[in-house]
């Protein structure tokens, strides 16, 4: 019933404007893969693209192994939750959730009985009578979701459904869309601008900018092991050197940059002579009394943030160069105060240097 | 009102809601209770005006009950008016649907052009080239003997034939205008979410677009089927021999009887019994006044 879906080198232009850049990717059968990227790069024409709104350009799509070209959006075996969700205001709920089998020919009462079962599965049971206007955001949701998993979809497309929603509830119908999906066992493919969102429900995720697929691996990948400057800036906070690669010893680069020389791992395509970019994240940036042996700068700290579970310390080297340092509270260790000194160090194997362009920081809409 | 004399000052505000006043009294409200008042006096000749047998009464409107030709007139000017307001909806539903959905957004300006300027003539203008257009042996019959679709002219304006091409044409736009609002104000994703879960494109629009639209056809309706029943230029422009419409036996009351009691009688009449008729199918189509207001 879960099919898989394949995106064989797709392409799709607006007039001279690429969206989309020859995408491919493989998602398997019962995935839950995420593209992530920020406002403008693509990830939404892919989905339309998948649920038949827009033909792509070039390329080929296949939803369980049969090509997708030239079939309506109602003949395919999608369901697309919008990000409006768009339901529909003028039926009741149980009718938005039977609509897909009304459209099927079943008969009324097999209808309501369908639609009492969703409502039952997404945790909604006194819900059938009411109408939209009636339900708080969290409930429409579910019930988009009903309304989509009614028509038995091989695979589920979902269009930012949670950025609607307030922090609390997002992080709640989070947990709730993972459980559905592993019921479920539907191929569910998910399309947010919020890194926690992808890192946290997928299976795989697919970082995207400027219309090209930048990275696809499961969470802790991206996060660990970004293949380019793009997905480690997007994906998470960093420290960001601009240098240059100027030796390689015991596989990790000596990185030259203007507050002293590192070492760190190097990145796909990164060798001597590489103009490049230091990441470095802050749980890695440990802040000291003493100079370190290894990788070491003096800073000054310029800012200190108590979060409760974490502790987020601004410094500044004498360069002018900002950093960012977060450590656990252990509740034992002394914290630094602003005017202090102390060495920001690190450990070459979890410094990273990657080529690339860097993200802008997407503002959360 | 607190809003607009902050905005425009005293006298401003006084000008305007004057002229507004003036407007309403003279040109509407005093005209039409000056016919009401005579619509419940007799006929009578103008030394006798005033005098003994000038009495209020119903007989004015009785004539019309007592009457089976203007009975029988009224009924078909409601029924064709009704047949009118289908075609119309008929007509401009897939237009309206078009230019709020599927035309390009550049090209919109130009297509409202295009529609607005038949309107720039005056009624009887138009009226009067449709007249010529649907002639026996005018343009229409000459283009299709010319291009071989028929064999021989065709008597366009026979029955009420030409009143209604006439109406249609005259009125269609004000059913356009309120369908195209009420389309345009239905989110697109709704009509892409009934297309996704399967439905096709006529379910889409029964289910979907058309619920979303009720108040606009309700308004558009009323608008056509009110102008239409009360029309007089078309219905005398393009009548047959066998057209006759209400609107032209009030006519003949006023101006050719000079009887304006019973004239006016007649126009309350058909006023009443319109609003009755049109409230009723409202009612049916459980459409509420308010929803035509929005």
């Amino acid at each position: 019933m879960s099919a898989g879906v394949e995106l064989d080198n797709v392409c799709a232009d607006f007039g001279t404007f690429r969206a989309v850049d020859n995408v491919a990717v493989n998602i398997q059968p019962g995935e839950f893969f995420s593209f992530l990227g920020p406002s403008g790069c693509g990830k939404t024409t892919i989905l339309r693209m998948i649920s038949g709104f827009i033909s792509p350009s070039q390329g080929v799509i296949r939803i369980g192994g049969k090509d997708m070209e030239g079939i309506r959006p109602n003949q395919r075996p999608t369901a697309l939750i919008f990000q409006n969700l768009a339901l529909f205001p003028l039926m009741s709920i149980w009718e938005n959730i039977a609509f897909g089998l009304e459209v099927r020919g079943v008969d009324k009462a097999k209808r309501r009985a369908r639609a009492e079962e969703l409502l039952r599965l997404v945790d909604l049971p006194d819900a059938a009578d009411k109408r939209v206007s009636q339900l708080s955001g969290g409930q429409k949701q579910r019930v988009a979701i009903a309304r989509a998993l009614a028509v038995e979809p091989s695979v589920m497309l979902l269009d930012e459904p949670l950025s609607a929603l307030d922090l609390k509830l997002r992080q709640h119908m989070r947990a709730e869309l993972r459980a559905i999906q592993k019921r479920t066992q539907v191929t569910f493919i998910y399309i947010t601008h919020d890194q926690g969102e992808a890192l946290a429900m997928s299976d795989r995720v697919g970082v995207m900018s400027h219309g090209k697929l930048q990275q696809v691996a499961a969470p802790q990948d991206i996060y660990n092991n970004p293949v380019n400057g793009f997905v480690a800036s997007f994906v998470g906070e960093n420290n960001i050197l601009p240098g240059e690669v100027s030796g390689v010893e015991q596989g990790l680069a000596r990185f030259t940059t203007a507050s002293g020389t590192f070492t760190a791992r190097m990145g796909p395509g990164v060798q001597s002579g590489t103009k490049a970019r230091l990441f470095l994240r802050p749980e890695h940036a440990r802040l000291a009394t003493e100079a370190g042996a290894g990788n070491s700068i003096a800073v000054e700290i310029t800012d200190v943030a108590f979060e409760g579970n974490f502790i987020t310390v601004h410094a500044r080297d004498e360069r002018g160069q900002s950093y960012l340092s977060e450590a656990r509270n252990d509740g034992s260790s002394a914290i630094p105060e602003r005017g202090d000194r102390r060495h920001l160090t690190f450990e070459g194997a979890q410094a990273v240097v990657l080529t690339g362009d860097i993200s802008a920081k997407d503002v959360d809409e | 009102m607190k809003d607009l004399l902050n905005r425009y000052g005293v006298t401003l505000t006084t000008i305007f809601v004057a002229l507004t006043t003036f407007w309403l009294a003279m040109l509407v409200v005093l005209p039409n209770l000056y016919l009401f008042e005579n619509s419940f006096r007799p006929y009578l000749p103008v030394a006798e005006i005033g005098g003994p047998k000038d009495v209020y009464s119903l007989n004015n409107y009785l004539t019309f009950f007592q009457s089976p030709i203007h009975i029988s007139v009224f009924v078909w000017t409601i029924l064709y008016s009704s047949l009118v307001t289908l075609i119309c909806f008929a007509v401009a539903y897939p237009m309206a649907y078009y230019l709020a959905k599927v035309a390009n957004r550049r090209l919109l300006p130009t297509l409202f052009l295009l529609l607005f300027v038949p309107l720039w003539v005056s009624e009887v203008l138009r009226s009067f080239a449709w007249f010529i257009i649907l002639a026996l042996k005018g343009p229409l019959n000459f283009l299709l003997l010319g291009s071989g679709l028929i064999d021989a002219p065709v008597r366009w304006v026979t029955g009420y034939r030409g009143v209604m091409i006439g109406l249609v044409y005259t009125y269609v736009l004000f059913m356009l205008f309120p369908l195209y609002n009420a389309i345009s104000s239905l989110d697109t994703n709704q009509i892409e979410a009934a297309e996704d879960l399967g439905a096709p494109w006529w379910r889409i629009h029964w289910r979907v677009i058309l619920p979303h639209a009720k108040p606009g056809i309700a308004s558009g309706s009323v608008m056509v089927f009110m102008l239409s029943v009360g029309s007089i230029l078309v219905p005398t422009l393009l009548a047959s021999t066998t057209s006759r419409w209400f609107t032209e036996i009030i006519q003949q009351w006023m101006f050719e009887s000079q009887d304006w009691n019973t004239g006016s009688a007649y126009a309350f009449l058909l006023l009443i019994l319109c609003t009755v008729f049109v409230s009723l199918v409202m009612r049916v189509f459980r459409v509420s006044l308010s929803d035509i207001a929005k």
